[in-house]
Parts: structure tokens; sequence; C-alpha cells
């Protein structure tokens, strides 16, 4: 029998990791709140399900790729990588001080990132050079790209969406953290995206579309992404930006904004709290 | 003796079909550009490692960026104005920052791209690629230079981009010359005036070198083909040996080689200096050698530079 989500052990350690953000971002004093909180189930179901990696081996040759596209949602893959053990836990307050391996944007270096990022759009590019380099190898990994929807603005993008379709990179999965909202506001007010499942299509991928909070559907995605044959998949995740806290939720102040002391506690509290 | 005429990225071309010969690791990507840049060459004889990447620019580089992170050499080609700017953004992050092992190869460098005008011409691309960190620049000055630099790169460690033009251009070094990525090559020795030059422009310091001569100037002519790292030494020795310096670069004189050579001698050893390339302007359709007069790119204008900075230097003692 085909391995099963183990559901609730998903949902603690997306809280877990939830709660190790909203601390990382309060210790940094500065950082993308609503976009890591937004990203955490995509993340969790991937790393603690899907994801092929040996945390002790970083770069060992066969495990899988994770490219985090929209770079800014970084606390919430150094929460992932720390729980997963690639290093340790105390670190995680090192972010955006001066000499860490977690800079403010993802770099190269640190165990179990792959890619140096922030510049947006770049992402699925380079996935797709990963997910060609494993063909020539004779690789069998698959190649997980993570973007943001703003980010979908970059016309890189859309060229590499593109080269995904035309090699029929099936090794290739995309995931979009679709939060609604980009910095100046509400993406569909800046520069609107929809149909969203229709422009990928029409790119020639394969899309599902999910609750990016529901950790069943999130792996269950990445499970289904894995058999299609001959094309790319992506993972349209619905997301709510700031996700878990109530006062971070849909309030688009916190996109760059870290929590303040008393705002750690009333976060950590709620998550803590929440069922 | 007839000078044979090669266009610069015709060396590359049969570098790269060498280095598919010699090594599994070699992947070529090429931005709808194949025929031009000569990437073709390579594609003809390894289909199997070779990717259209269309008119994306910051895609192939992308591209090329993950398929060295999978352990590849990448070239990633096509005319340099839009590998150097159209992609800056993504050669700064996805190359440069993450030190990927891509070779960025532009080809149709300067005015000698002739007929097709500003938009091809690229002017700027030594500056824009330089003042990138973890970056290699080089410029082979003719098509053997630009063959042994093409396999020379593939075993440099980061990133590298190679400036390659359209148009033949002399062949003036030989098979057994020395090239090393980062050492300058003296060809001429001399003792009044240094001409450090790169590109095309090494085959007019030669020309200028010997017009000096039939005037009693001795002029040193050094060949800077790797603009970054910069060899420091052979640049302030001739500074301190001849007391004035000519750079001779088919670029914008704003920000690229002559700079370079400017910023070192400037903290090291200041002499005077003249500076032969594109005047802060963008280019113009023509014939290539009508443009060389019309932007004062050619033996005359090196000579006449010379003993400016030569007059300089002895207003100064």
């Amino acid at each position: 029998m085909a391995k099963q989500p183990d559901i609730n052990r998903l949902k603690k350690i997306a809280k877990e990791v939830r709660i190790e953000i909203v601390k990382m971002l309060n210790c940094a004093g500065s950082g993308h709140t609503g976009g890591s909180l937004s990203m955490v189930e995509l993340l969790v179901g991937l790393y603690f399900y899907k994801f092929k990696c040996d945390p002790s081996k970083p770069l060992c040759s066969t495990r899988d790729i994770f490219v985090l596209s929209k770079g800014h949602g970084c606390p919430a893959l150094y929460a992932v990588l720390a729980k997963m053990n690639f290093f340790s836990k105390e670190e995680l307050c090192t972010l955006r001080k001066i000499g860490t391996r977690l800079q403010g944007h993802p770099q190269i270096g640190l165990p179990g990132v792959e890619i140096s990022s922030g510049s947006l759009g770049q992402g699925l590019s380079i996935a797709n050079g990963f997910a060609l380099g494993a063909r020539l190898n004779k690789d069998p990994k698959r190649v997980y790209c993570l973007m943001g929807d703003g980010e979908l603005d970059e016309g890189q993008v859309w060229e590499a969406a593109l080269t995904s379709a035309h090699y029929k990179l099936d090794n290739v999965c995309g995931i979009i953290d679709y939060n609604k909202f980009q910095i100046d506001g509400r993406v569909e007010d800046i520069k609107g995206l929809e149909p969203l499942k229709a422009k990928w299509q029409s790119f020639g991928w394969e899309v599902f579309e999910i609750d990016g909070h529901n950790v069943k559907e999130v792996a269950e995605a990445y499970d289904k992404a894995e058999k299609i044959k001959g094309k790319p998949s992506m993972v349209l995740a619905h997301t709510v930006k700031g996700k878990g806290v109530s006062f971070f939720e849909n309030k688009n102040k916190y996109h760059g904004v870290a929590p303040n002391k008393e705002e750690l506690e009333k976060a950590i509290k709620e998550l803590e709290t929440e069922k | 003796m007839e000078i044979k005429m090669k266009p610069t990225r015709d060396g590359f071309g049969e570098g790269l079909v060498e280095l598919g010969q010699t090594r599994d690791d070699i992947v070529v990507l090429s931005a709808d550009l194949t025929e031009s840049t000569r990437a073709a060459w390579f594609k003809d004889k390894f289909p199997e490692r070779f990717f259209a990447m269309g008119v994306s620019e910051q895609d192939m580089m992308g591209t090329a960026a993950g398929l060295a992170l999978s352990g590849k050499v990448v070239f990633a080609c096509t005319f340099g104005a839009f590998a150097a700017g159209r992609a800056w953004d993504q050669v700064r992050v996805s190359l440069a920052y993450m030190k990927t092992n891509v070779k960025v190869v532009g080809t149709h460098g300067g005015i000698s791209v002739g007929e097709d005008g500003p938009t091809h011409q690229a002017n700027e691309e030594l500056a824009l690629m330089r003042i990138l960190p973890n970056m290699t620049v080089i410029i082979p000055c003719d098509a053997i230079e630009a063959k042994r630099a093409a396999i020379a790169s593939a075993s440099y460690p980061g990133p590298v981009y190679l400036r390659l033009g359209r148009s033949g251009v002399p062949v003036i070094t030989k098979e057994e010359d020395i090239f090393e990525i980062g050492k300058a090559n003296l060809l001429k020795d001399g003792k009044d005036v240094a001409v450090i030059a790169c590109g095309v422009e090494v085959y007019e310091a030669l020309c200028a070198h010997e017009a000096l001569k039939k005037e009693n100037i001795s002029a040193r002519v050094i060949n800077l083909h790797t603009v970054k790292p910069i060899d420091k030494d052979l640049i302030i020795k001739a500074a301190r040996e001849t007391g004035a310096v000519v750079t001779a670069e088919e670029h914008t004189i704003v920000g690229g080689m002559g700079s370079a050579v400017s910023e070192v001698l400037s903290q090291s050893c200041p002499v005077p200096m003249e500076f032969i390339g594109v005047k802060d302007r963008f280019g113009e359709s023509g014939d290539p050698k009508e443009l060389f007069k019309l932007f004062g790119l050619t033996a005359d204008d090196i000579v006449k530079a010379a003993k400016k900075a030569i007059a300089r230097k002895n207003a100064r003692d």
C-alpha cells in the first residue's frame, strides 16, 4: 500500500514551525511575517512527507531539490530545515545578524538551502536547470520550486514556464503560495493574475488547485504530481497571508514587518491554543 | 605578409567542439542565436548536451545555474548586449552571487558588429560584468586566443564572461603562446609609453607600435585579455618603467578595461593616462572599418594618444 500522510503529525509540526517563525522574526527585529506564515503547510507537507533528503548529508547526490524562489519567505524554510536537523535550532535566533548563515534572504552554503534567492522570478528557471541536469545524469530526483503570487508578475517566470513544458520536465513540481497579497496591496488590484489555473494549463502544465493550509490536500497534491508524466505539475495553493495569527491574517502591513514583543506573546498564545 | 582574418566567435566554436570531445560534463545553452554564436557547432556534434532556450536570456541564465549546480559546466550563449544587459540581474544573483560554474558567452561585442547598429553593438558589457564580485571577464584578441579562452574557462571555477566579436579580426597569436587567465601578455617591450589593449585593439596597438618606432618612440604593448582578475603586477611594472600609459578597448571608456587599469595605477603608480575607446555614446550602423575611424579606435588614434601621454609625462618632469 502506498505511503499515507500522518495528518495529525503534519498539523502539529506546522504549528511548531509557526511558533519558531514568529520567534525568529521577533528576535531579528525585521523580516517577512505574512508570506512566511502563509507557506508553512506547503513546506511541512513536502519535507515531512514527500521529500527525499538526508540532513546529515545535505549534498547527497540522490536528494530531491527544493528551490525557494520567493526568498523573502526564508524564515519558514529555516524553521523547517532546523526542525529536520539540517542545522541546530539555536542558530535560528541569528537570523539577519552579522556573520549569520541565515541571511535576510537565503544564501547558498546553509545546509539544505539549494539556491541563493531574493530577487524574484529566478527560481523556476533554476529548477528547470536542476531537472535537465537530473535527466542528463539519469537521476530520478524530483525538483520542487515554491513561488509567491506577486512574484508571478516577473516575466522570467513565464519564460521558465515555457521551458519546463517544452522539455516535458515531469520531474518539476511548481508550488504557488497564492495568498492574494503583494507588497503594494491585493494582487487583483495591483496586477491581476486570474484566471491563474487556466494560465498555467494553457502553458502546458498539469495544475492541482488546493487549500494550501490543509496538510492532507497538500500531501496528496505532491503524490498526484509525481504520477504525472510528460509535463510539469503545478500545485496552486490558496493560502492566507499571515495564517495562524488572527491579527496578522490578511493584514498586509505585516508583509515585511516583524512582530514586536507584545505581538509575539499574543501570537504564541494564539498558536498554542489553536486546535 | 598577408594577415589571416578570423572572427573570435569561430575560435570559440572550435574550442567548444574540442571541449565536447574531451569532457562529458560540458553543456551548451543558446538564446536563439545558435548559428551566430557558433554554439551550433557544438549542437551538431553533441545534440543531447545542447538545449535551445528561445529568446529568453533571463531564463537561460537561471537554467544554466541549475545545470551547473547539478555538476555541469555550462556555456550560455547569446549576443553580449543581451547576455549582460537583458539578463544582468540573473547573472548577478544566479551566477555571480552563487558562484555557479556558468560561462556566459557574449558574441557581437563592440561596434565591429557594424551594420546592425547600436542595439546590437555591446559597448558596455565589460563594465557590467567586471563590477560583479566573483566574476571573471575575458576578452580574447583573436580566434586562437578565443579557442584557448573557451577551453581554459571550462576548467576555471565559477562564472566567467567571455567577450567575442562578430567580424573577422587579424590572427596575431600562435597556438604555442602562453595563455593563462588573469595573466596579461607582454607582446612588445618598450620604454617610452605602455599601450595596454584588449580584444581587437591589441592588433591596432601592435600597428601603433610599428608606427611609433618609425618616429623613434619605443612603445610597450600589453595584451590584457583578462580584465578581471586584473594582472596588477604587469600593469604597475609597465607604468613604472615607461611613465605613460594608453589603454585601448572596443568598449565604452566609462567603467571598462581602461577604468580597471586606472583603478590599479591611481593607487599604486599614478602616471599620465590616455583612454582609447567609445567616448560615452551609443554605436551606430555602418561598415566596421569606417566605424573604427569614426569612433577613434584605429592605430592612428593610439599613436596620437601615445604622443599625448608622453608629452604629459615630459611636462611633469
